[in-house]
């Protein structure tokens, strides 16, 4: 695996994404239309805690939508042709890295949707550089943890289901320690507070996508 | 020759039986042995500075009114920072119950302060039993306070007594081993699971299921015994506590483990697949179980700032309990495991015929 073979591989996601704008424009609506039904049915979210929640939660399901079709569009066909061409980890990284992309666009739609319907009030007099570093390792986490188990779905055939009963498990830990993070931005906390929460979703990151490169040539093989 | 082979065999197997002796001495030690006399509570959580107070002290398996040589009376005192306030009267009320008053001086430390009992049947601690009010001037005289010699002394085989716990110390020889039992399971299961992935040997990753089932059985025991002492000492059957969670989390991700065995038909499919998610499950349960409690709040010894199992709960009598508690619960869990295992390989066996 090469950096050239994985720019590549990214190219290609982007490209076919491009190409069919139904899975971007898809997870669009679904994040404006859920953070809309909340909107209906709150209002406006002046609490903290609530607040940050609710946005978490969305986030979640949104990325359960939007990864579980990493490889669901590919056919049997296509995926053995990429395996000849190049080696199974660039392929998950590749995913990866494409699933950061789409996750970071995400949050960040959906942020703004989220702030100016619902209020923006918990947002101020917070910690916003902490409150992006929680966005960014919210999303790289989402995006390792849901990319394998959306290859170990695929091998069953059965994906939306399995992807919700596999997943959901697994990103507890993630999503609990997220929620603590950016509880502690929004109280406008300094670093060092949220210092333990940082190093565990790093850690959790680090181990999820050194897991992914051993294991997933072995997820392909038949 | 029958003879010898079943010798052959009982030695081969002598750590079931060494399980099952230590299990049986276990149950017996846990349920009949007597909890040490302990003070549960008194009857007012504040002290208050300047004044006369006038404390009901309840204990637990106590006798206040028997009295021996060189101590006809109960001695009463709070430790306070690094000085000792003793009461200025004690009346024995009952078997169970002193009241002792105590001339609180102004300006004491304003953090919670030990209070202290001592009598004939030994020497007894409740932390944190009291909290200061109001701000004094004067510094409290330290000399005229001091207790010298506290006398302990010994009451046999008891366990240790402590205010929140009581009785219910007793789960300890069961609650905690199912959880250390679970984990040696998990941990048999991931390791056979990183050994079916490098040699695809079809039996590895039978090893590892049947380990996962057989430590979903002792997690879910687990889960329960918890529930059961959080229901007693915590008040609900289920608190919101990181471990808690991390636990019921721990218990849903390996039962997502079977459904996922269960939903991938083709046999070396289901057992690749499980395994690379196996592999996964531990490194969260690592990270829930290990990891997360001990840096968030929890209102679990050792976690989150509260104290371990230590100088007043786990003594040398308790712990003569506890360690063989563990042993033999990890026993019996690693034979249901094997039973499981041949089990199951007989069941292949007959499937080839």
């Amino acid at each position: 695996m090469s950096a050239k073979e994985l720019s590549v591989l990214l190219k290609k996601e982007i490209a076919l994404e491009l190409r069919n704008k139904v899975a971007i424009s898809g997870i669009l609506l679904y994040v404006i239309s859920t953070v809309f039904v909340c909107y209906l049915s709150f209002r406006r979210l002046d609490d903290p805690l609530v607040w940050n929640t609710l946005f978490w939660v969305i986030l979640l399901f949104s990325a359960v939508n939007t990864i579980s079709k990493s490889f669901h569009t590919e056919t049997r066909n296509r995926l053995l042709y990429l395996y000849t061409l190049s080696s199974p980890a660039a392929v998950i990284l590749s995913k990866m890295l494409y699933n950061i992309l789409l996750m970071g666009l995400t949050s960040l739609v959906t942020l703004l949707v989220y702030s100016t319907l619902l209020g923006s009030v918990p947002l101020e007099g917070s910690n916003v550089g902490m409150y992006i570093v929680a966005l960014l390792l919210g999303c790289s986490g989402f995006s390792g943890i849901f990319t394998m188990i959306a290859a170990i779905s695929a091998r069953t055939g059965n994906n939306l289901g399995i992807m919700a009963i596999l997943g959901f498990p697994l990103i507890l830990p993630l999503l609990v320690t997220l929620i603590e993070l950016s509880g502690i931005a929004l109280r406008g906390l300094t670093w060092e507070y949220g210092f333990t929460a940082i190093s565990i979703l790093a850690g959790i990151n680090v181990l999820v996508v050194a897991l992914s490169y051993l294991l997933f040539p072995y997820l392909w093989r038949e | 020759m029958a003879r010898i082979i079943y010798l052959e065999s009982g030695m081969k197997n002598w750590w079931k039986l060494a399980s099952v002796l230590l299990l049986m001495y276990v149950i017996v030690m846990s349920l009949l042995t007597p909890l040490g006399p302990g003070i549960s509570s008194v009857s007012q959580e504040k002290l208050h500075m300047g004044k006369n107070d006038s404390i009901s002290i309840y204990g637990y398996n106590t006798d206040f009114t028997v009295s021996s040589k060189g101590l006809e009376q109960p001695v009463v005192w709070l430790e306070i920072g690094a000085f000792n306030l003793q009461a200025d009267t004690i009346r024995v009320i009952s078997k169970n119950e002193i009241s002792a008053d105590f001339s609180i001086p102004y300006n004491l430390p304003s953090k919670s302060q030990t209070l202290h009992v001592q009598y004939a049947q030994g020497h007894y601690v409740l932390p944190n039993a009291f909290r200061c009010e109001e701000a004094g001037k004067d510094n409290i005289e330290h000399d005229d306070c001091e207790v010298k010699n506290p006398q302990y002394l010994n009451n046999g085989m008891v366990f240790p007594n402590r205010e929140i716990l009581g009785e219910t110390i007793r789960n300890l020889m069961f609650h905690v081993p199912m959880w250390f039992t679970m984990m040696l399971l998990m941990t048999i299961s991931v390791i056979n699971s990183i050994r079916y992935l490098s040699g695809f040997n079809p039996r590895y990753d039978l090893i590892a299921k049947e380990a996962v089932k057989a430590g979903l059985l002792f997690g879910i025991l687990g889960l329960a015994t918890g529930s059961l002492w959080a229901r007693f000492t915590w008040g609900h059957w289920w608190v919101s506590d990181t471990k808690l969670n991390g636990a019921a989390i721990t218990t849903l991700i390996y039962m997502a483990y079977l459904i996922l065995r269960g939903s991938v038909g083709e046999e070396q499919n289901q057992a690749r697949v499980s395994a690379v998610y196996n592999i996964f499950a531990f490194m969260i349960l690592v990270v829930m179980l290990m990891i997360l409690p001990r840096i968030t709040d929890s209102l679990h010894p050792g976690n989150g700032g509260n104290p371990a199992f230590s100088q007043y709960d786990l003594d040398s009598k308790l712990r003569m309990v506890f360690y063989p508690a563990v042993l033999g619960w990890i026993g019996i869990g690693y034979w249901i495991f094997q039973i499981r295992k041949r089990i199951a390989v007989l069941g292949e066996k007959t499937q080839e015929l």
